[in-house]
């Protein structure tokens, strides 16, 4: 395998996420052909690639969701790879999924409640609450509603709600954008950056690359299963080849 | 401590019922064929309703608990304890055969609900509906359980009081369930599985154990059921229309809804007894008349419910709870 192009020199920090030689195959299709990345402690890390590249394989196998083939997970030193995702939660992992996956029927409080099952601290938890609702004044106006009934920007807005009422160090966030007008985007990613800032490390998976690119710190570029390409969020931005494949200029 | 109140109120009360009802026979026979079903609807709708699963082999559960707490029954009978009096040892040991009926029942749970966590829909229908079917087969075959003719000599020990204790216990724990932890896993599993997972739910271990709680109570309606027939054969008490009628019952009170499950299993078992008993009156003394009218009887349910699925699909009360309509109900005058 070609190691991948690098740009751009990346800023020292603590390692939190460590993913190498990552395999994925679902029956003969081999969708991730040996992955490596990492992500650091406070780090907004960007993955980005065509359809298919196998973006939501990646968060998917990092927090326990599918099997991984092969491949060495460690999070914070400690090797995760093949732990199931009631067992990454606890661990400080937040996954939100494609296609947003709010609970329908229930409401928006109770989908909170949901996000922070696992914890018994009442205080932060109420703490935590009032913090999403300071991000998202929306979801407090609407907490009673059925979460079903919400418009697709504020399921998102639950969404990721919902990952950070489990007081997560890493968060997954697959394609928040997804389906989303422009400025209620924009508004989602002035917060994942404030979220970002407060010390949560991120791990974005996102289409629209000039986002996704001017949020994170470091990104890796997937193709067909491996990494083609990595670099700083500003350094990818800048290359030729990049606008070319990602940005359509 | 919390629940010992409800308890004790629950047990004056079903107590001073038993002794107030005990006169009529008729009565007393209904109201087990009731209970038996209100316990085998609220348990099914723990995976039906909370989980989201489809079970409709539930009859089969029931079958297990029926035959062994039969069986276990009709051994212990041999014997005496004898420091005891007799009618108390009688219902010591019905105790524990309708537990070992629940218990072993559960365990065929455990076994079926491991496909669940693979197969969805309807492909975990069907492994339901071959373990009912199973179950059968395997009783029909079996001499010490009867074979096809089916067990009789049971010791008649179920009363009143043991159907009805059981009804407040199972929808006492479904209650509790639901406001639990485990029951928000659960409603989370049947909302959205991927999202449960992502959220920390063990959704695999939450699927099984919603089976094996699920069969231990139908287990124990099962050994309920089998302690007041005298005969108890592998046909159509247990079989796969008997899984059919509680999926209608629970869908028809709302998938999802314990005092729904209850009410509708209650209407549902008495609504052919009370249109037996009108067409009765009917025909008079006409018997043919009476008898041909009776068999009007099942197509009159089937368009009841069709018509019923038809105006309010979502069943009687949604997922919702008989108290949560009549607050809304409130609400809505003030
Ligand atoms: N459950 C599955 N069964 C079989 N193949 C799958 C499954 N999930 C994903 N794949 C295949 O694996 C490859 C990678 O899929 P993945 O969902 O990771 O892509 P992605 O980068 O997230 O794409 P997108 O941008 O469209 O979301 C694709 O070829 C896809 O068809
Ligand atoms: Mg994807």
């Amino acid at each position: 395998m070609a190691e991948p192009r690098r740009l751009g020199e990346r800023a020292p920090c603590e390692p939190l996420l460590d993913v190498n030689g990552l395999e994925v195959s679902y029956g003969a299709i081999k969708a991730l052909k040996g992955i490596s990345l990492s992500v650091g402690k406070g780090e907004a890390v960007a993955l980005i690639g065509a359809n298919g590249a196998g973006k939501t394989s990646t968060l998917r196998a990092v927090s326990g969701m599918i099997k991984p083939g092969s491949g060495v997970i460690t999070l914070r030193g400690e090797s995760v790879g093949g732990l199931k995702s009631h067992e990454m939660v606890p661990r400080g992992l937040a996954h939100a999924p494609e296609g947003r996956g709010v609970f329908p029927n229930l409401t928006v409080q109770e989908n909170l409640d949901l996000g922070a099952y696992l914890r018994r601290d009442k205080d932060g938890i109420a703490a935590d609450l009032k913090k999403v609702f300071g991000f998202f004044p929306r979801l407090e106006e609407r907490r009673l509603q059925m979460a079903g009934t919400l418009s697709g920007g504020e399921q998102q807005m639950l969404a990721i709600s919902r990952a950070l009422m489990s007081r997560p160090t890493l968060l997954l966030l697959d394609e928040p954008s997804l389906g989303l007008a422009p400025q209620v985007t924009q508004v989602i990613f002035r917060i994942l950056r404030d979220i970002n800032a407060q010390g949560t490390s991120v791990l974005l998976v996102e289409q629209n690359a000039h986002l996704a690119l001017s949020l994170a710190q470091w990104a890796y570029v997937l193709e067909t299963g491996e990494v083609a390409m990595e670099g700083t969020g500003q350094a990818l931005l800048a290359s030729e080849d990049i606008r070319k494949a990602y940005l359509g200029e | 401590m919390k629940s010992f109140a409800p308890v004790a109120i629950a047990i004056v009360v079903l107590a001073s019922l038993q002794v107030l009802t005990s006169g009529s026979q008729y009565f007393v026979y209904l109201s087990l064929l009731v209970g038996v079903n209100v316990v085998l609807a609220v348990s099914l709708n723990v995976i039906n309703g909370m989980t989201g699963q489809f079970s409709i082999g539930h009859a089969g559960f029931m079958a297990v608990g029926a035959f062994s707490s039969a069986l276990m029954s009709q051994t212990l009978n041999e014997y005496r304890l004898g420091f005891l009096p007799e009618a108390v040892e009688h219902q010591l040991f019905f105790v524990i055969s309708l537990v070992v009926g629940g218990v072993l029942a559960g365990g065929f749970g455990f076994l079926v609900g491991l496909p669940s966590l693979r197969l969805r829909g309807d492909y975990l229908a069907i492994v339901t509906l071959g373990f009912g079917e199973i179950i059968l087969v395997v009783v029909r075959n079996t001499p010490t359980l009867g074979g096809a003719l089916g067990l009789s000599g049971t010791p008649q020990h179920t009363s009143f009081f043991m159907v009805w204790f059981t009804v407040f216990i199972v929808v006492l724990f479904a209650r509790r369930l639901l406001a639990s932890p485990h029951g928000r896993n659960l409603v989370a599993i049947r909302e959205d599985e991927v999202a449960a997972e992502a959220m920390g739910v063990d959704t695999t271990s939450y699927k099984v154990r919603s089976f094996v709680v699920s069969s231990f109570f139908a287990g124990v309606a099962g050994g309920l059921f089998s302690h007041f027939q005298s005969i108890i054969t592998p046909g159509d008490s247990f079989s796969f229309v008997k899984s059919m009628e509680i999926v209608v019952m629970i869908v028809a009170g709302g998938l999802g809804s314990t005092t729904g499950a209850v009410v509708a299993a209650v209407v549902l078992t008495l609504l052919p007894e009370a249109m037996r008993a009108l067409f009765i009156t009917i025909g008079g003394d006409n018997a043919s008349l009476a008898q041909s009218i009776d068999q009007l009887r099942k197509p009159i349910f089937g368009v009841l419910l069709v018509v019923m699925m038809l105006t309010r699909p979502q069943g009687l009360f949604g997922t919702h709870e008989i108290w949560d309509l009549l607050k809304r109900k409130k609400g809505a005058a003030s």
